[in-house]
Protein backbone atom coordinates (compact mmCIF):
# COMPACT_ATOMS: atom_id res chain seq x y z
CA UNK A 1 0.00 0.00 0.00
CA UNK A 2 1.50 3.50 -1.00
CA UNK A 3 1.09 6.20 1.86
CA UNK A 4 1.32 9.82 0.93
CA UNK A 5 2.13 12.17 3.82
CA UNK A 6 1.12 15.84 2.69
CA UNK A 7 1.69 18.79 4.72
CA UNK A 8 0.39 22.44 4.39
CA UNK A 9 2.12 24.79 2.88
CA UNK A 10 2.10 28.70 2.01
CA UNK A 11 4.00 30.11 -0.21
CA UNK A 12 5.51 33.58 -0.13
CA UNK A 13 4.06 36.48 -1.59
CA UNK A 14 3.67 40.27 -1.21
CA UNK A 15 0.29 41.64 0.51
CA UNK A 16 -0.92 38.52 2.47
CA UNK A 17 -3.08 40.67 4.35
CA UNK A 18 -4.54 42.61 0.99
CA UNK A 19 -3.41 46.04 -0.20
CA UNK A 20 -2.98 47.06 3.69
CA UNK A 21 -2.28 50.50 2.33
CA UNK A 22 -5.85 51.11 2.54
CA UNK A 23 -5.38 50.69 6.86
CA UNK A 24 -3.36 54.28 6.47
CA UNK A 25 -4.87 57.24 8.06
CA UNK A 26 -1.96 59.45 7.87
CA UNK A 27 0.08 59.24 4.63
CA UNK A 28 3.78 59.93 4.41
CA UNK A 29 4.70 62.47 1.99
CA UNK A 30 8.43 62.86 1.05
CA UNK A 31 10.49 66.35 -0.36
CA UNK A 32 13.27 64.59 -1.89
CA UNK A 33 14.86 68.38 -2.02
CA UNK A 34 15.67 68.05 2.11
CA UNK A 35 16.52 63.70 1.63
CA UNK A 36 19.97 62.80 2.80
CA UNK A 37 19.83 59.65 2.24
CA UNK A 38 20.25 58.87 5.67
CA UNK A 39 18.21 55.68 5.00
CA UNK A 40 17.11 55.72 8.46
CA UNK A 41 13.35 55.53 7.23
CA UNK A 42 14.42 52.85 5.13
CA UNK A 43 15.50 50.89 8.28
CA UNK A 44 13.02 51.61 10.34
CA UNK A 45 9.98 51.35 8.26
CA UNK A 46 8.38 47.67 9.69
CA UNK A 47 6.87 46.80 6.95
CA UNK A 48 9.73 47.51 4.12
CA UNK A 49 7.36 49.85 2.64
CA UNK A 50 10.50 52.75 2.11
CA UNK A 51 12.08 51.65 -1.28
CA UNK A 52 16.17 51.48 -1.19
CA UNK A 53 16.89 52.76 -4.70
CA UNK A 54 20.68 51.87 -5.87
CA UNK A 55 21.94 55.38 -5.60
CA UNK A 56 20.52 55.01 -2.30
CA UNK A 57 17.50 57.52 -3.00
CA UNK A 58 14.16 56.53 -1.33
CA UNK A 59 10.87 56.01 -2.44
CA UNK A 60 7.36 54.80 -0.27
CA UNK A 61 5.58 52.09 -1.44
CA UNK A 62 1.36 53.20 -1.11
CA UNK A 63 0.22 50.50 -2.06
CA UNK A 64 1.42 48.58 1.53
CA UNK A 65 2.50 51.51 3.81
CA UNK A 66 0.56 51.81 6.85
CA UNK A 67 0.57 54.98 7.74
CA UNK A 68 2.49 54.09 11.40
CA UNK A 69 4.24 57.52 10.60
CA UNK A 70 7.43 55.84 12.44
CA UNK A 71 9.60 57.06 8.98
CA UNK A 72 8.55 61.06 9.65
CA UNK A 73 9.03 60.79 13.23
CA UNK A 74 12.93 59.44 12.54
CA UNK A 75 13.39 61.92 9.53
CA UNK A 76 16.47 63.84 10.63
CA UNK A 77 15.88 66.69 8.26
CA UNK A 78 12.11 66.22 8.44
CA UNK A 79 11.81 65.68 5.06
CA UNK A 80 8.36 63.13 5.17
CA UNK A 81 5.56 64.75 6.93
CA UNK A 82 2.36 63.09 7.67
CA UNK A 83 -0.81 64.33 5.48
CA UNK A 84 -4.23 63.16 6.65
CA UNK A 85 -5.78 61.06 3.82
CA UNK A 86 -8.30 61.58 1.43
CA UNK A 87 -8.49 65.47 2.47
CA UNK A 88 -8.37 66.19 -1.15
CA UNK A 89 -5.19 67.89 -2.76
CA UNK B 1 28.68 49.13 10.90
CA UNK B 2 26.28 51.93 9.60
CA UNK B 3 22.77 51.58 8.37
CA UNK B 4 24.52 52.26 4.79
CA UNK B 5 26.04 49.18 4.84
CA UNK B 6 22.80 46.89 5.77
CA UNK B 7 22.10 44.69 3.28
CA UNK B 8 19.29 45.71 1.14
CA UNK B 9 17.89 42.10 0.48
CA UNK B 10 14.36 41.90 2.21
CA UNK B 11 13.13 38.67 3.15
CA UNK B 12 9.95 39.78 4.68
CA UNK B 13 6.81 41.10 1.92
CA UNK B 14 5.26 43.98 2.53
CA UNK B 15 1.46 43.85 3.10
CA UNK B 16 2.04 41.92 6.05
CA UNK B 17 -0.56 40.93 8.97
CA UNK B 18 1.14 43.43 11.86
CA UNK B 19 -0.18 46.64 13.50
CA UNK B 20 1.16 49.52 11.70
CA UNK B 21 4.22 50.59 13.71
CA UNK B 22 5.09 46.76 15.13
CA UNK B 23 8.25 46.64 16.83
CA UNK B 24 8.32 42.61 16.09
CA UNK B 25 7.97 43.49 12.29
CA UNK B 26 10.91 46.26 12.69
CA UNK B 27 12.88 43.98 14.37
CA UNK B 28 12.72 40.68 12.01
CA UNK B 29 13.54 42.80 9.13
CA UNK B 30 16.48 43.98 10.72
CA UNK B 31 17.29 40.15 11.78
CA UNK B 32 16.32 38.54 8.62
CA UNK B 33 18.96 40.63 6.83
CA UNK B 34 21.71 39.64 8.94
CA UNK B 35 20.68 35.79 8.74
CA UNK B 36 20.39 36.14 5.12
CA UNK B 37 17.84 33.18 3.12
CA UNK B 38 19.98 30.33 5.00
CA UNK B 39 17.35 30.28 7.33
CA UNK B 40 14.67 28.05 8.93
CA UNK B 41 12.23 29.53 11.66
CA UNK B 42 10.16 28.05 14.17
CA UNK B 43 7.65 30.27 15.16
CA UNK B 44 5.35 29.53 17.91
CA UNK B 45 2.13 31.29 18.40
CA UNK B 46 2.35 34.93 18.69
CA UNK B 47 1.82 38.10 16.89
CA UNK B 48 4.88 36.64 14.30
CA UNK B 49 2.47 34.77 13.48
CA UNK B 50 -0.15 36.53 12.97
CA UNK B 51 1.95 38.70 10.79
CA UNK B 52 2.88 35.54 8.22
CA UNK B 53 -0.71 36.02 7.58
CA UNK B 54 -3.13 33.01 6.31
CA UNK B 55 -2.94 30.04 4.36
CA UNK B 56 -2.55 29.66 0.98
CA UNK B 57 0.20 32.82 1.33
CA UNK B 58 3.10 33.56 3.72
CA UNK B 59 4.87 36.84 4.22
CA UNK B 60 8.24 35.35 4.83
CA UNK B 61 10.80 34.62 2.36
CA UNK B 62 12.38 31.42 4.37
CA UNK B 63 11.00 28.28 5.74
CA UNK B 64 8.74 28.69 8.75
CA UNK B 65 7.31 26.24 10.90
CA UNK B 66 4.09 27.01 12.64
CA UNK B 67 4.19 25.28 16.07
CA UNK B 68 2.25 25.02 19.41
CA UNK B 69 2.82 27.88 21.97
CA UNK B 70 5.06 25.79 24.14
CA UNK B 71 7.05 23.62 21.28
CA UNK B 72 9.08 26.72 19.70
CA UNK B 73 12.58 25.34 21.15
CA UNK B 74 11.80 21.87 20.98
CA UNK B 75 10.96 22.13 17.25
CA UNK B 76 14.06 23.78 16.59
CA UNK B 77 15.96 20.70 18.07
CA UNK B 78 14.41 18.62 15.63
CA UNK B 79 14.89 21.16 12.81
CA UNK B 80 18.77 21.73 13.87
CA UNK B 81 19.15 17.39 14.35
CA UNK B 82 17.32 16.55 10.54
CA UNK B 83 20.02 19.29 9.28
CA UNK B 84 22.28 17.56 10.51
CA UNK B 85 21.64 14.15 9.54
CA UNK B 86 21.49 15.82 6.00
CA UNK B 87 24.81 17.32 6.51
CA UNK B 88 23.31 20.92 6.13
CA UNK B 89 24.73 22.75 9.38
CA UNK B 90 25.12 25.56 7.63
CA UNK B 91 21.44 26.85 7.68
CA UNK B 92 20.45 28.98 10.65
CA UNK B 93 17.41 27.68 13.33
CA UNK B 94 15.67 30.46 14.68
CA UNK B 95 13.05 30.59 16.98
CA UNK B 96 11.16 33.71 16.84
CA UNK B 97 8.54 33.71 19.73
CA UNK B 98 7.05 36.27 21.92
CA UNK B 99 7.88 37.04 25.69
CA UNK B 100 4.68 34.80 26.38
CA UNK B 101 6.10 32.17 24.35
CA UNK B 102 9.35 32.30 26.62
CA UNK B 103 8.74 33.12 30.16
CA UNK B 104 6.27 31.54 30.47
CA UNK B 105 4.63 28.93 28.45
CA UNK B 106 7.38 28.26 26.15
CA UNK B 107 10.48 27.66 28.99
CA UNK B 108 10.59 24.59 29.45
CA UNK B 109 10.99 23.45 26.30
CA UNK B 110 14.16 26.26 26.18
CA UNK B 111 15.54 25.25 28.82
CA UNK B 112 15.71 21.38 27.57
CA UNK B 113 17.20 22.64 24.26
CA UNK B 114 20.01 24.89 25.94
CA UNK B 115 20.50 22.00 28.22
CA UNK B 116 21.22 19.48 25.04
CA UNK B 117 23.40 22.64 23.38
CA UNK B 118 21.09 22.67 20.38
CA UNK B 119 22.92 24.69 17.94
CA UNK B 120 20.17 27.18 17.20
CA UNK B 121 19.33 30.71 17.82
CA UNK B 122 16.69 31.72 20.18
CA UNK B 123 15.38 35.38 19.51
CA UNK B 124 12.88 36.36 22.25
CA UNK B 125 10.72 39.58 21.32
CA UNK B 126 9.63 40.76 24.37
CA UNK B 127 6.83 43.09 24.36
CA UNK B 128 6.31 42.50 28.00
CA UNK B 129 2.55 41.49 27.50
CA UNK B 130 0.33 39.08 25.34
CA UNK B 131 -0.12 41.55 23.02
CA UNK B 132 -1.86 39.37 20.52
CA UNK B 133 -4.62 37.69 22.46
CA UNK B 134 -5.42 41.28 23.86
CA UNK B 135 -2.83 42.00 26.34
CA UNK B 136 -2.56 39.72 29.06
CA UNK B 137 0.20 39.73 31.78
CA UNK B 138 3.21 38.08 31.69
CA UNK B 139 6.24 36.95 33.08
CA UNK B 140 7.35 39.76 31.66
CA UNK B 141 5.41 42.31 32.60
CA UNK B 142 6.84 44.86 34.94
CA UNK B 143 5.86 46.10 38.15
CA UNK B 144 3.46 48.33 38.28
CA UNK B 145 1.90 47.89 34.40
CA UNK B 146 -1.40 48.13 33.81
CA UNK B 147 -3.09 45.06 31.29
CA UNK B 148 -6.42 43.79 31.14
CA UNK B 149 -5.44 41.08 33.54
CA UNK B 150 -3.68 43.59 35.94
CA UNK B 151 -5.87 46.64 36.00
CA UNK B 152 -4.79 48.44 38.66
CA UNK B 153 -1.36 47.65 37.79
CA UNK B 154 0.77 44.53 38.26
CA UNK B 155 1.97 44.14 41.85
CA UNK B 156 5.03 41.31 40.94
CA UNK B 157 8.17 41.78 39.63
CA UNK B 158 9.26 40.54 36.18
CA UNK B 159 10.92 37.67 35.69
CA UNK B 160 15.33 38.27 34.98
CA UNK B 161 14.79 35.80 32.11
CA UNK B 162 17.88 36.53 30.75
CA UNK B 163 19.84 35.54 34.20
CA UNK B 164 17.78 32.22 33.78
CA UNK B 165 19.52 31.90 30.65
CA UNK B 166 22.97 32.71 32.00
CA UNK B 167 22.57 29.96 34.69
CA UNK B 168 22.12 27.25 31.62
CA UNK B 169 25.69 28.15 30.63
CA UNK B 170 24.95 29.23 27.07
CA UNK B 171 27.84 30.47 24.72
CA UNK B 172 26.02 33.61 24.28
CA UNK B 173 23.43 36.12 24.85
CA UNK B 174 22.82 39.39 24.12
CA UNK B 175 19.73 42.46 24.25
CA UNK B 176 18.88 44.64 21.79
CA UNK B 177 16.39 46.97 21.12
CA UNK B 178 14.75 47.94 17.23
CA UNK B 179 16.09 52.03 17.96
CA UNK B 180 19.45 50.64 17.16
CA UNK B 181 19.40 48.18 14.21
CA UNK B 182 23.26 48.03 13.53
CA UNK B 183 23.82 46.93 17.27
CA UNK B 184 21.04 43.97 16.70
CA UNK B 185 22.40 43.11 13.02
CA UNK B 186 25.68 42.90 14.89
CA UNK B 187 24.47 40.75 17.77
CA UNK B 188 22.73 38.37 15.22
CA UNK B 189 25.76 38.24 13.56
CA UNK B 190 27.93 37.14 16.07
CA UNK B 191 25.34 34.83 17.78
CA UNK B 192 25.28 32.98 14.38
CA UNK B 193 29.10 32.39 14.52
CA UNK B 194 28.97 30.60 17.63
CA UNK B 195 28.23 27.08 18.01
CA UNK B 196 25.73 26.08 20.25
CA UNK B 197 22.36 27.87 21.78
CA UNK B 198 22.03 31.28 21.58
CA UNK B 199 19.75 33.48 23.42
CA UNK B 200 18.52 37.27 22.37
CA UNK B 201 16.57 38.92 23.53
CA UNK B 202 14.91 42.22 22.11
CA UNK B 203 12.56 44.77 23.68
CA UNK B 204 9.36 45.46 21.48
CA UNK B 205 7.84 48.62 22.81
CA UNK B 206 4.30 47.65 21.69
CA UNK B 207 1.86 50.73 20.49
CA UNK B 208 -1.69 48.73 21.44
CA UNK B 209 -0.33 47.26 24.06
CA UNK B 210 1.69 50.03 25.70
CA UNK B 211 -0.78 52.49 24.93
CA UNK B 212 1.17 55.07 22.83
CA UNK B 213 1.21 56.41 19.39
CA UNK B 214 2.27 53.98 16.73
CA UNK B 215 4.95 56.16 15.17
CA UNK B 216 7.33 56.27 18.63
CA UNK B 217 7.95 52.70 17.95
CA UNK B 218 11.76 53.66 17.87
CA UNK B 219 11.82 56.79 20.05
CA UNK B 220 10.13 54.56 22.95
CA UNK B 221 12.97 51.71 22.72
CA UNK B 222 15.52 54.44 22.55
CA UNK B 223 14.13 56.02 25.47
CA UNK B 224 13.86 52.49 27.24
CA UNK B 225 17.90 52.51 26.65
CA UNK B 226 18.62 55.93 28.04
CA UNK B 227 16.44 55.87 31.17
CA UNK B 228 17.94 52.56 32.01
CA UNK B 229 15.36 50.67 32.11
CA UNK B 230 16.40 48.50 29.31
CA UNK B 231 20.27 47.52 29.85
CA UNK B 232 21.93 46.52 26.11
CA UNK B 233 24.68 43.77 26.51
CA UNK B 234 26.01 40.58 25.48
CA UNK B 235 27.39 37.38 27.91
CA UNK B 236 30.42 35.87 26.26
CA UNK B 237 32.70 33.26 27.75
CA UNK B 238 30.92 33.96 31.43
CA UNK B 239 31.41 37.90 31.07
CA UNK B 240 28.85 40.85 30.56
CA UNK B 241 30.00 43.30 28.22
CA UNK B 242 27.49 46.71 28.10
CA UNK B 243 27.07 48.00 24.75
CA UNK B 244 26.12 52.07 23.56
CA UNK B 245 24.50 53.82 26.04
CA UNK B 246 24.13 51.19 28.57
CA UNK B 247 27.94 50.72 28.56
CA UNK B 248 28.07 54.47 29.77
CA UNK B 249 25.57 54.14 32.28
CA UNK B 250 26.94 51.22 33.53
CA UNK B 251 30.59 52.93 33.71
CA UNK B 252 28.74 55.97 35.49
CA UNK B 253 29.90 58.17 32.77
CA UNK B 254 25.87 59.57 31.99
CA UNK B 255 23.31 59.29 34.84
CA UNK B 256 20.31 57.43 33.44
CA UNK B 257 17.48 60.12 32.46
CA UNK B 258 14.50 59.45 35.26
CA UNK B 259 12.31 56.62 34.17
CA UNK B 260 9.06 58.75 34.99
CA UNK B 261 10.16 59.86 31.25
CA UNK B 262 9.70 56.53 29.61
CA UNK B 263 6.56 55.85 32.15
CA UNK B 264 4.53 58.50 31.42
CA UNK B 265 4.66 58.60 27.88
CA UNK B 266 2.87 54.89 27.91
CA UNK B 267 -1.00 54.43 28.72
CA UNK B 268 -0.13 51.36 30.86
CA UNK B 269 1.25 53.53 33.37
CA UNK B 270 -1.49 56.70 33.11
CA UNK B 271 -2.90 55.55 36.83
CA UNK B 272 0.45 56.47 38.31
CA UNK B 273 0.11 59.50 37.07
CA UNK B 274 -3.67 60.69 37.40
CA UNK B 275 -6.13 61.60 39.10
CA UNK B 276 -3.17 61.66 41.47
CA UNK B 277 0.76 60.75 41.01
CA UNK B 278 0.92 57.59 42.81
CA UNK B 279 4.99 58.59 44.55
CA UNK B 280 5.26 55.33 46.31
CA UNK B 281 4.91 52.67 43.21
CA UNK B 282 7.34 55.54 40.96
CA UNK B 283 9.74 55.52 43.52
CA UNK B 284 9.96 51.47 43.67
CA UNK B 285 9.99 51.39 40.00
CA UNK B 286 12.97 53.93 40.22
CA UNK B 287 14.81 52.34 42.90
CA UNK B 288 14.40 48.73 41.58
CA UNK B 289 16.04 50.18 38.34
CA UNK B 290 18.88 51.91 40.21
CA UNK B 291 19.15 48.64 42.23
CA UNK B 292 19.53 46.67 38.76
CA UNK B 293 22.31 48.50 37.80
CA UNK B 294 24.21 48.38 41.04
CA UNK B 295 24.17 44.46 40.70
CA UNK B 296 25.14 44.63 37.10
CA UNK B 297 28.01 46.51 38.21
CA UNK B 298 28.72 44.17 41.28
CA UNK B 299 28.55 41.58 38.25
CA UNK B 300 30.72 42.83 35.84
CA UNK B 301 33.20 43.94 38.70
CA UNK B 302 33.22 40.49 40.13
CA UNK B 303 33.41 38.73 36.68
CA UNK B 304 30.45 36.63 37.44
CA UNK B 305 27.16 36.81 35.28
Amino acid sequence: MKMQVKAVISRPADGVMGKTGAWRDFRPELDSSKCIKCLLCWIFCPDGCIKRADDDSVSIDYVYCKGCGICANECPKQAITMKREGMGE
Amino acid sequence: MAVKNLPREELVRPGSGGCPGCPSSLALRVTLKALGKNTVFAIPACCAVVCLGAYPKTAFDVPVVSIAFEASAAAASGLAAGLKRLGKQDTNVVVWAGDGGTYDIGLQALSGAVERETDFIYICYNNEMYSNTGIQRSGATPYGAWTTTTWTGKTEQKKDMPAILRAHGLPYMATAVPGYPEDLFRKVRKAMSIRGSKYIEILAPCPPGWRFPMDKTVEMSKLAVDTGAWALYEYENGQLNFNLKSKSILEKKTEPKPIEEYLKLQGRFAHLFKPDRNEQVLDEIQQRSLADWERFRKQVECGVA
